[in-house]
């Protein structure tokens, strides 16, 4: 028996039909395509429909890194087919598990190739790996694919002195087709009309011939291609939240100091392609040693290829960025976690301040670089010790005067600053904060005392500097599971959890990053974490599981 | 025009009150064709001015109709007594009337769906309904009431929210869903906003995947004339009609795995869940 036809290679478009900015509609074997070409110069081949309704996502915009649709301006990622935003709901990190349905792509002979299903590699064509080769005209033809590849030029028919035409059938749908030819040798540039109308009128006359024959068969009926179904369940109650995914290998591709005391490290994928970054997420880096750091990832929305992060040299921590500057090399392996996005980016604001503290720069950089992308108003300010300690210098060169540089002040003069830089709050302006605890908390007191409402400040601590005091017992109950558990003095929520069986996915594990965070149904949670803020707080409706414990002899929570 | 293989069997749609056309465009004594459900159906005015409308092979059997809201209504199987009612045309100084019937290759509940939905108005009717950065679909309420479904406290932002509007305005709308294939809302009335404007699409599923789009309009307004209040509605439309154009498939997928739904959408996953309820099976795909 012959393979089914979608497991197999066919050209979908020339390389120039995937221009720039622009998005190509293609069908192939009944299944309609989008393909397009993002800035990177990485062509995809997705299904064309946008998964939220419907909508052909060739009549989408290509924003350059992500692509847009028409309808809702969902955005989808570039390589993955991620989502990384919904505008409807500005604040929420849409889940991972939202992303369009994409096939394999690759560009030779000039021309854009996919394979439906199947993990077959692609076949080079010999005769045209000499990498001379020369795309002609690509002709539809209204006529069943098998019919027209019985009527081509078999061989070296259509040979000349200009080289020799190999052909290439896209199956449209069961009675429609399109043809490319490849020159094996490019024309001299003066010969190069005569050759390509030479081969166009052949081909011309050949769509003539076996489109009359195909109108004297009966004409077959459509091919219906099986629809992807949106591997998403229907929760309209609360906010989408990111979910946890497989830990992958990376190979450090590149190391580099881009600051005093601070190395960047650039991973790149051995197995499966990174998965879709959102603005402002972070990844868990498992260390040879044994332990596991989280580093935010400096990439903008839809340059995944490769994730970047940077690391600071700490003495005094726990041993993790010591590793990472003097045991990891380039060529090394370490294994990542999914991306978690705890400090998602609004893309609605009128306008967005974007204050970093030394290394805090690297979430703030992803966000700036997406900001400056979509065209949104934002300031970013880099507060750092001395002008050697500013990191990806170049990459904040590209963005011009949207960055602020503010070298070697003292805390008195850095509250000043970041005072004048947020000055009064108007509507729809949000200001997101990372950098050193005492930093931090200076910038969100000063943006509180000038009339900054809570929900308009964002921030994400590198680490719990709180004093955490586990010196009481208390009782959690499960109101799902109908579950009753002792929390002892010593132990956390997360931990008691774990012990029992209750899978809960967490990341820093100090009440920084806000992972394993839970709903809480009844009882007073004493928060130990940096991550919520006064007035989520306040609510006592969640709690960060690593640290925070219970006022009350009872919490009931949403597990 | 051979619709036969789309002609409807499904009795909870053949037994619904269907418009045909705008009152006001029947000429006396004249008879015209239109497509319903798969059956082309003659419609017209006697000499005496007598609405008529009869299926094209079976022209002896007069098909019920009505004349309500400025429209001929029709039914194929054993309608209701009445179409359903919108209380505020009696109001002496609203104004009513047809802005449009617009062609569209799109199935019935589709374009049902796209009315429902505030999360568009930035992208597909920008600076008129609504404009980025301002995308953000507040949560609403959704319940069915009296067999009709009802969204409640929808606030969206609206840069110019109809034809006699001066700027901006948050705009606070009331959806209504009387009828599997019509739905109106209400917005506060730009001209004296203690009272609403009624807008409706009342919409001739000609067969699953093509439609005629009534506009219907009820508004208060005594400066603009009525070609400018139709000239807003119908730039909208043609807003709505090259994305309703470009949904696949073009039935509505009755199962919610099909799409992905999100918080926004709490009116869509409603209609699709009553939908299913009420057994539809015309123009949907249905679950499972």
């Amino acid at each position: 028996m012959s393979p089914p036809p979608e497991s197999a290679w066919y050209p979908v478009a020339r390389s120039d039909d995937a221009a720039f900015r622009h998005v190509h509609q293609a069908k192939l074997l009944g299944r309609e395509l989008a393909v397009w070409r993002a800035d990177d110069g990485f062509v995809n081949v997705w299904e064309n429909r946008c998964l939220h309704r419907g909508v052909r996502l060739s009549v989408g915009m290509n924003e350059g890194m992500e692509l847009k649709c028409l309808y809702h301006g969902w955005r989808y990622a570039n390589r993955t087919g991620g989502c990384t935003y919904i505008p409807a709901h500005p604040a929420d990190s849409p889940a991972r598990t939202i992303c369009n349905a994409t096939f394999p792509a690759l560009e030779r002979y000039g021309l854009v190739w996919t394979c439906l299903d199947g993990d077959i590699d692609f076949a080079p064509v010999d005769l045209l790996e000499g990498g001379g080769s020369f795309p002609l005209r690509a002709l539809p033809f209204a006529a069943p694919p098998e019919l027209v590849r019985r009527h081509l030029p078999a061989g070296d028919d259509h040979a000349g002195e200009d080289g020799t035409p190999r052909w290439f059938v896209q199956p449209v749908d069961a009675d429609a087709c399109v043809v490319y030819g490849v020159l094996t040798d490019t024309p001299a540039p003066d010969r190069r009309i005569a050759v390509l109308r030479r081969h166009a009128r052949r081909l011309e006359d050949l769509r003539a011939e076996v489109e009359e024959i195909a109108a004297t068969l009966p004409r077959p009926a459509p091919l219906v291609a099986a629809m992807e179904q949106a591997d998403v369940p229907v929760d309209i109650g609360g906010p989408a939240r990111t979910v946890g995914g497989t830990d992958q290998r990376v190979v450090v591709a590149r190391k580099w100091e881009t600051a005093a005391e601070v190395v960047a490290f650039e991973l790149a994928p051995i197995d499966e392609p990174l998965p879709t970054v959102q603005p402002g997420a972070h990844i868990d880096v498992r260390l040879p040693n044994g332990s596991t750091r989280q580093y935010s990832l400096t990439n903008p929305a839809g340059d995944q290829a490769r994730y970047v992060i940077a690391v600071k040299r700490e003495p005094d921590s726990r041993g993790g960025s010591i590793h990472l500057h003097d045991e990891v090399h380039e060529g090394d392996e370490l294994v990542i976690s999914a991306p978690r996005n705890n400090f998602g980016l609004r893309r609605d604001a009128v306008e967005t301040t974007l204050i970093a503290g030394g290394i805090g720069i690297t979430p703030l950089l992803s966000m700036a670089e997406t900001l400056a992308a979509d065209g949104l108003p934002f300031v970013l300010h880099c507060f750092v010790r001395s002008a050697d300690h500013l990191c990806f210098s170049e990459r904040l060169d590209g963005l011009g005067d949207a960055v602020v540089r503010h070298i070697g002040l003292d805390p008195a003069g850095t509250a000043a600053q970041i005072r004048r830089a947020l000055g009064a709050h108007r509507v729809a302006r949000h200001v997101y904060i990372c950098g050193p605890g005492p930093m931090l908390d200076a910038a969100r007191r000063v943006a509180g005392e000038i009339g900054w409402p809570d929900e308009a400040v964002h921030f994400e601590y590198f680490a719990n500097p709180n004093e955490i005091d586990r010196s009481n017992g208390f009782e959690i109950s499960l109101a799902r599971s109908g579950l009753t558990l002792e929390v002892p003095a010593g132990q956390s929520i997360l931990e008691v959890l774990r012990a029992n069986g209750v899978g809960l996915i967490s990341s820093c594990e100090q009440g920084a990053c806000g992972t394993c965070i839970v709903d809480v149904i009844d009882g007073d949670p004493i928060h130990h974490d940096v991550f919520l803020n006064a007035t989520e707080r306040a609510a006592g409706d969640r709690i960060v599981t690593c640290v925070s414990r219970s006022a009350s002899g009872r919490l009931v929570l949403d597990l | 025009m051979d619709a036969s293989d789309q002609r409807c069997t499904d009795p909870t749609v053949l037994d619904l009150w269907h418009p045909l056309v705008a009152v006001s465009e029947m000429a006396t004594d004249n008879v015209e064709r239109t497509l319903l459900l798969g059956f082309e159906i003659m419609y017209g005015t006697d000499r005496d001015g007598t609405r008529f409308a009869v299926r094209v092979d079976e022209p002896d059997e007069a098909l019920p109709v009505l004349d309500r809201h400025g429209y001929l209504w029709t039914s194929l199987g054993a309608p209701p007594a009445d179409v359903f009612t919108i209380p505020e045309t009696a109001e002496p100084d609203r104004r009513t009337l047809n802005a449009a019937s617009i062609k569209v290759a799109t199935s019935a509940p589709r374009a049902i769906e796209n009315f429902l939905d505030m999360g568009h108005f930035p992208y597909v009717h920008t600076d008129y309904l609504g404009v980025e950065p301002h995308t953000e679909v507040a949560e609403y309420r959704v319940e069915i009431e009296n067999d009709e479904l009802w969204a409640r406290d929808c606030f969206f932002y609206q840069p110019m929210a109809a034809a006699s509007a001066v700027g901006g305005q948050l705009s606070e709308y009331t959806y209504r869903v009387p009828h599997p294939y019509c739905v109106m809302l209400y917005k506060s009335s730009p001209t004296d906003p203690s009272r609403s404007d009624v807008i409706g699409l009342f919409v001739q599923a000609m067969t699953q995947d093509t439609i005629r789009a009534h506009n219907f309009l009820s508004v208060i307004d005594e400066t603009s004339s009525d070609t400018v209040l139709r000239r807003f509605q119908q730039i909208i439309f043609s807003q709505d009609k090259p994305i309703l154009e470009n949904q696949f498939p073009t039935r509505l997928p009755l199962d919610p795995r099909v799409e992905t739904p999100i918080r926004a959408d709490r009116s869509a996953i409603v209609y699709r869940r009553w939908l299913t309820e009420l057994g539809l099976a015309y123009a949907v795909i249905p679950a499972g």
